[in-house]
């Protein structure tokens, strides 16, 4: 069988369960094309092909024990912000270079519980802080559409591999666009869950109130069937909710007659890309071909203070989550002094990269005495502001509908020294974050050969809706079998 | 919002963040153009509202202390970078 590493993951289990697959042919075939490929795309920051065909010979054991469940044996890239015992799990950060995991995230044990097979630890942004994976300290992810071009971030890398076919999905994490955003410059299905729908537990923190974990995939009922693994309680993660896991794929119906789908105005802003434009407008008229009834007119006022309350808080939780790489527990470890307040500085000085540094203190400045009211607590207020516009907006429509991004994927190197213009690449994606509500995005067509993300909305925990309508839609155009040359 | 040298070097040493001179430089500029950003904020009437510090709605979670399997001493230190015993080593507090 030729092309093998096309296949979605519900393809893919279709014939593992048939046995007209094994896993070990199908993870030696991803492991192909992923060495012909990565060398241009440079997705993934370690390859781990020999313990891939391990867990693929025990999953072929399991499948012929007759326990294929739809994840078992297919191959999968995590980011490498999950911890993976006995897997270096870097974050892309020098500071953790050669950090190695003594356990497993929860998401990556829920993984292996269900015998899916990890070949690689994906590229990403420093500490997940970036929308261009050019704040990786090891490297920069190529788009696989147009090699000039950044993948987004800071999931870059798990979103170009799964564009690329060097997996057949992917996880990735999301803070403030970090899911919806690489997925939308790489033409991929990507989905940030509801806050408290997955598990942290194992994930490197960044901003611990926006944190959240979700696939990439190539359509959405792979989203749907990896969802439905992930999600749920762990009495780890304690912002986890007990709520039921429903079966995510049942939700799957190519039917949305009567779905009231609204469009907040404050989302086409000001400097978007005209074609991006016209691409979300032709895909909020194909929802209404299919009986969904659109409201164009829908308003959330307070949008536009989204990027800059943003940018207080997550700053502000990262200063205090990075204040534990100080040298003496694990991770780079300045050791040229017999100071110690010298080492834990130069520790931090070394170790990590600059716009860790920013964020750290941007955040410190904005919890230091004689700022804090005036902007952290100032900023938590404006995030109630947040959410009650989503509370109201939800009260008379079940999916608001947004661009991923305003541009598509912009150069390498456009926007590096620029961190203000590489923020506003995540002004439509940092809302959702704010108010913990899901959001996904997926493929809604393409401007110069370069994919535009939709990014469709929804309450806290209908994930089942959101998923539903990116079914319809995405049945109903052709944009998920479009492929870049090199897939 | 301009912020000064010296305001750099103070955040600097709350984040015990080492920092050399050109760096001084860079932030000062870079971290007064984001704060002019966030101005905006300031607009903003917030009078009466409550801040919110999560999205979802929970209360404290409680769990009984029990005794649980955990990693062990080896598996802890594995990552020190200096280790003496079964603790990590650092150098001296008290100079």
């Amino acid at each position: 069988m030729n092309d093998l590493h096309r296949l979605t993951i519900h393809e893919a289990h279709a014939l593992l369960k048939a046995k007209k697959l094994s896993s070990v042919e199908l993870t030696r075939a991803v492991l192909k094309h992923l060495e012909s490929t990565d060398g241009k795309v440079r997705a993934c920051m370690r390859v781990i092909g020999q313990q891939a065909l391990e867990c693929a010979a025990a999953a072929d054991k399991a499948i012929a024990a007759g326990k294929a469940n739809p994840l078992t044996g297919v191959p999968l890239v995590i980011k490498d912000n999950m911890c993976t015992k006995g897997v270096t799990t870097t974050c892309g950060s020098r500071m953790l270079e050669h950090f190695v995991p003594p356990y497993d995230a929860h998401v990556v044990e829920k993984l292996k519980a269900a015998n899916a097979v990890i070949v690689a630890k994906a590229n990403m942004d420093e500490f997940a802080m970036g929308s261009s994976t050019e704040n990786s300290a090891f490297f920069t992810t190529h788009n696989p559409w147009n090699l000039d071009c950044v993948p987004g971030g800071s999931s870059g890398g798990s979103a170009a591999s799964v564009a690329a076919d060097e997996t057949i999905y992917a996880l990735g994490s999301d803070t403030g666009g970090s899911i919806r955003q690489p997925a939308g410059f790489c033409g991929v299905v990507g989905l940030k869950p509801t806050y408290g729908r997955v598990s942290r537990f194992g994930l490197v923190a960044f901003a611990s109130s926006l944190d959240q974990i979700g696939p990439i995939t190539k359509d959405v009922m792979d989203c749907a069937i990896v969802l439905n693994v992930i999600a749920g309680h762990d009495k780890r993660d304690s912002t986890t909710v007990p709520l039921n896991v429903p079966d995510y794929t049942k939700a799957l119906k190519s039917d949305i007659k009567g779905l009231r789908v609204g469009v907040p105005r404050e989302y086409l802003v000001e400097g978007m890309q005209p074609e991006v434009r016209q691409a979300i407008e032709a895909a909020i008229k194909e929802l209404e071909k299919l009986g969904a009834t659109v409201d164009r007119d829908v308003s959330l006022p307070n949008t536009r203070y989204g990027l800059a309350a943003y940018y207080i808080l997550a700053p502000s939780e990262a200063s205090a989550n990075l204040a534990r790489y100080d040298g003496v527990k694990y991770g780079y470890s300045y050791r040229d002094t017999t100071s110690m307040w010298e080492a834990m500085e130069k520790t931090r000085q070394f170790g990590f990269g600059a716009e860790v540094k920013r964020r750290i203190m941007l955040g410190t400045y904005a919890l230091s005495a004689g700022y804090y009211d005036a902007y952290y607590l100032k900023a938590q207020k404006v995030r109630t502001l947040i959410r009650q516009d989503f509370d109201k907006a939800f009260a008379s429509y079940d999916v608001l509908v947004t661009p991923t991004s305003p541009t598509v994927a912009f150069k390498i190197g456009e926007r590096a020294d620029d961190p203000v213009q590489m923020y506003l690449s995540d002004v439509c994606t940092l809302p959702i974050n704010i108010a913990g509500v899901p959001g996904i995005s997926i493929p809604a067509g393409f401007v110069n050969g370069l994919p535009v993300g939709l990014q469709l909305i929804g309450k806290h925990f209908a994930e089942e809706t959101l998923l539903r309508t990116a079914y319809a839609y995405e049945q109903a155009t052709p944009w998920h079998t479009m492929k870049p040359a090199l897939a | 919002m301009k912020l000064t040298d010296e305001e750099i070097r103070h955040i600097a040493l709350l984040a015990r963040l080492g920092i050399s001179d050109a760096d001084v430089e860079k932030f000062r500029e870079q971290l007064s153009s984001i704060l002019e950003n966030m101005d905006i904020l300031q607009q903003v009437d917030t009078t009466g509202l409550a801040p919110t510090s999560q999205s979802v709605a929970l209360e404290n979670i409680y769990r009984p202390d029990e005794m649980a399997p955990s990693l062990t001493a080896d598996e802890v230190l594995a990552n020190a970078p200096a280790r003496e015993d079964n603790s990590f080593r650092v150098n001296a507090v008290l100079e």
